[in-house]
């Protein structure tokens, strides 16, 4: 049995202990409060709202509550019952009255094209209908779309209260009416083409940094700090510059009357008519996004050669091996850790970028954010732009993951 | 066995300056003998690091020839060199567990795998370190760190092993124990080792001759004892050892012995070392335990003096007394003659004799 320890004031030393110890994680706790309470309010939370919102459609069923529970008995395999079609009607008369019929219009376009003029039609004939005679008869005799099955299916569809389609169409797959999934029609194919190339141009440019950065970054810390000073300022000053202007330069340098192409023809590289087109497309956005992330890459990389003493090489060179050898076996392994680091942060980076793209890049030259940017702000189709951007975020996530499995995260040295 | 060489390195003339103003290394002339070993002992600053360094292949000499085993080096790049290095900080590969660190010299000659084994095997014998083959630097505690690293400037068994300052790190008792095993290891293998440090017991205790190094020049190069008892100038008489001054005049000089009139305007019997004419200034050196307390053998220099401060060292008791004016004067008291009762204040009888008290440069 071992003694109960006491302090000098007459309290159990393992309680004691306790005290200090909460006392402590308190006073931590208030230090992190500030950030713990940016986290959640300007991140965790607007992220699981849109994770909700890109499967959310409980408005649209608020709207149509009762067509939405009555087609529930409806299969969908012919044109439905006066059930339907009558509480259709009346739903729909009440919101012509609230004035809501406009954004069920939008909403059902979603579903399938031609809903908006065949909702805004029959609103305004409403009035005309009589309630005693067959509904079905009078949809169709206001818009013989009507008379179509698939307004009545896509019109089920759209009524429930959440969905997944918006993921499929982040992958140019849609959900026919009959429940099979499909690709869609070739020409509209677009958004695999996005995911593609965002991929591709992230890897791109995450490999093109850490060829620019590792030797800079080497320089940086083996001169002496006068020069490395010096250096490290003209690494940093993109980040000193807002993007936008550097964004805006990048165009200056690469349009096709611009300074680079000017210097090649007045050099004799290039002929007059046949100047490179270097922006507008997938090399602009390539040049443009790699200098604005280069700095990602370097400071990382930077902070982990500096502690690498020079003497190693030197030791691996007193016992034999060529300075390639020494590098190769020594000097490259003791960097892996700023190597990751550096190209986890490009990458993610990368990955979600945004006005580089969107100005240097063109139709050609455009990325997946850009395509979500274009759902938020101009066909307004939220429920796919947080769709797609959910798949963004699981995409960083899967690669934060792989690399945590591969590399472990402790072993990342940011700066 | 073929003979020894006695010119195995060869610094001819060397000069080395980094800025193009100042030489760090001036005019540097230095052999050492196959199977040596020579320590470079100096001040901080003195040039040592950058002597070895022009040795190793890391800086190349301003002026003159270094020649290692007959051949001259200074255009032979530092892979092509085969001379193992033991630096300050180690210089283990930390992403390297020991086996790998030892492997890495034997890997770039391509020596096969179960030589690569058997030669670890040996040297980590060699060092204490056996059963340590899987353990990163980092689990390592300094002592056993260092002893990797001179295990892998070993393994590939260079002619030439050298040290820079390997033991600074180290505590005390840990240094006096790794400078016996260096010492044992360069008697067993017997490597030619050149040792850098600025620690004149290490310097003392390890080497077969010491270069004593102040501003970028040899000041002596002698073996311990002969360092220790006969200094050539007042620097090395001054940084080896303890030692008592005193300034004064050349009155008279014979062969052997110099009358030399302090500044307090007594006169010192002395061994002419580095004057050779009356009317030159000089500086007396004399070690403490040359002293004896109350002299009754014959004795040329006897004088009286005055005890300022007794300092109890253990085995020996330090006496500051005043004497011809050097309020700093250092006499070495064995504690086994107990017997002497010593007070603060008191006179105290001295001598010495004219063989051990040296008239060095001023
Ligand atoms: N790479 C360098 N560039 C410029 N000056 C240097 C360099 N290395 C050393 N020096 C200068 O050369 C002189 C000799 O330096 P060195 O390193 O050889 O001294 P040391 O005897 O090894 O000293 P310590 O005992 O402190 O290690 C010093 O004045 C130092 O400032
Ligand atoms: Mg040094």
């Amino acid at each position: 049995m071992t003694a109960e320890i006491r302090t000098s004031d007459g309290e159990l030393l393992s309680v004691k202990l306790k005290k200090v110890e909460r006392r402590r994680r308190t006073t931590a706790f208030l230090l992190a409060a500030p950030l713990l309470f940016f986290i959640v309010f300007a991140y965790v939370i607007p992220i699981f709202q849109m994770l909700g919102r890109s499967i959310d459609n409980a408005e649209m069923n608020s709207f149509l509550t009762e067509t939405h529970e009555v087609m529930q008995t409806w299969d969908g395999s012919e044109m439905p019952g006066e059930d339907v079609t009558s509480t259709f009607y009346y739903e729909l008369k009440t919101a012509v009255e609230n004035k809501y019929h406009g954004k069920i219009a939008t909403r059902l376009n979603y579903e399938k094209g031609g809903f908006t003029s065949l909702i805004k039609k029959t609103s305004r004939k409403l009035k005309n209908f009589d309630e005693n005679a067959n509904f079905l008869d009078q949809f169709i005799d206001v818009h013989k779309k009507w008379g179509d099955i698939e307004y009545w299916q896509a019109l089920k569809r759209g009524t429930d209260a959440y969905h997944f389609r918006k993921y499929l169409t982040t992958f140019d797959y849609e959900q026919k009416f009959d429940g099979s999934i499909e690709r869609i029609p070739e020409k509209l194919r677009i958004n695999v083409t996005l995911w593609l190339r965002t991929i591709f141009v992230a890897v791109g440019v995450t490999f093109c940094c850490f060829i620019l950065a590792y030797p800079i970054s080497h320089l940086l810390s083996v001169l002496p700090t006068r020069y490395s000073n010096l250096l490290m300022i003209c690494v940093l000053l993109p980040f000193w510059t807002s993007l936008l202007v550097r964004t805006s330069s990048w165009m200056v340098l690469l349009q096709k009357q611009g300074v680079l192409n000017d210097t090649l023809v007045s050099l004799g590289f290039v002929a007059d008519e046949s100047r490179l087109e270097l922006m507008y497309n997938m090399t602009g956005t390539f040049i443009a996004m790699t200098q604005i992330l280069l700095p990602f890459m370097v400071l990382p990389l930077y902070s982990v050669m500096k502690t690498i003493s020079p003497s190693l090489m030197r030791a691996a060179t007193s016992m034999g091996a060529t300075p390639f050898h020494a590098f190769r076996k020594i000097y490259f392994p003791l960097t892996y850790a700023g190597i990751s680091a550096g190209s986890i942060l490009v990458f993610v980076l990368a990955i979600g970028y945004y006005i580089t793209p969107a100005l240097v890049g063109g139709a050609k030259g455009i990325l997946i954010s850009n395509r979500i940017a274009y759902h938020m702000q101009q066909s307004l189709d939220w429920s796919l732009a947080t769709a797609m951007a959910t798949v963004l975020l699981i995409a960083v996530l899967v690669v934060y993951w792989l690399y945590n499995k591969i590399v472990g995260i402790d072993n990342m040295r940011l700066g | 066995m073929n003979s020894k060489k006695s010119d195995f390195v060869k610094f001819e003339q060397v000069d080395k300056s980094y800025d193009g103003k100042e030489l760090v290394v001036k005019g540097l002339d230095l052999d050492i003998a196959e199977g040596e070993f020579l320590t470079l002992l100096g001040p901080s600053g003195s040039g040592k690091t950058t002597t070895l360094m022009m040795l190793a292949g890391f800086e190349t000499p301003t002026n003159g020839e270094i020649y290692f085993d007959g051949r001259p080096i200074n255009n032979i790049p530092p892979h092509k060199r085969g001379i193992g290095m033991v630096f300050q900080n180690y210089a283990l590969f930390p992403h390297l567990s020991v086996y790998e660190n030892l492997a890495f010299p034997l890997k770039v000659r391509k020596v096969d795998k179960s030589e690569i084994e058997e030669r670890i095997n040996k040297t980590l014998k060699m060092v204490s370190l056996t059963g340590f083959e899987n353990r990163m630097p980092a689990q390592l505690s300094g002592g056993q760190q260092q002893r990797v690293a001179v295990a892998r400037a070993l393994v590939f068994d260079p002619k030439l092993v050298l040290m820079d300052e390997p033991l600074g790190a180290l505590d005390k008792n840990l240094r006096e124990s790794m400078q016996y095993e260096l010492k044992h290891i360069h008697e067993s293998l017997g490597v030619t080792v050149v040792y850098v440090t600025h620690d004149q017991g290490e310097a003392l205790t390890m080497s077969n001759r010491i270069a004593v190094f102040n501003d970028g020049k040899v000041q002596q190069l002698s073996g311990p004892n002969e360092l220790y008892e006969t200094p050539v100038n007042s620097f090395v008489a001054s940084f080896i050892g303890e030692n008592n001054t005193f300034t004064g005049t050349v009155k008279e000089i014979a062969s052997g012995s110099a009358k030399i009139e302090t500044d307090s305007g007594e006169t010192i019997v002395a061994n002419p070392i580095a004057v050779s004419s009356s009317g030159e200034k000089s500086r007396i050196s004399l070690r403490p335990e040359r002293v004896s307390i109350d002299p009754n053998e014959q004795l040329e220099n006897k004088f009286t003096s005055e005890i300022r401060e007794i300092i109890y060292h253990g085995d020996h008791t330090r006496v500051r007394v005043n004497l011809l004016g050097n309020d700093d004067f250092i006499l070495k008291v064995p504690n086994a003659s107990s017997d002497l009762k010593l007070n603060v204040g008191d006179k105290l009888d001295l001598g010495w004799s004219s063989h051990d008290c040296r008239a060095l440069d001023y």
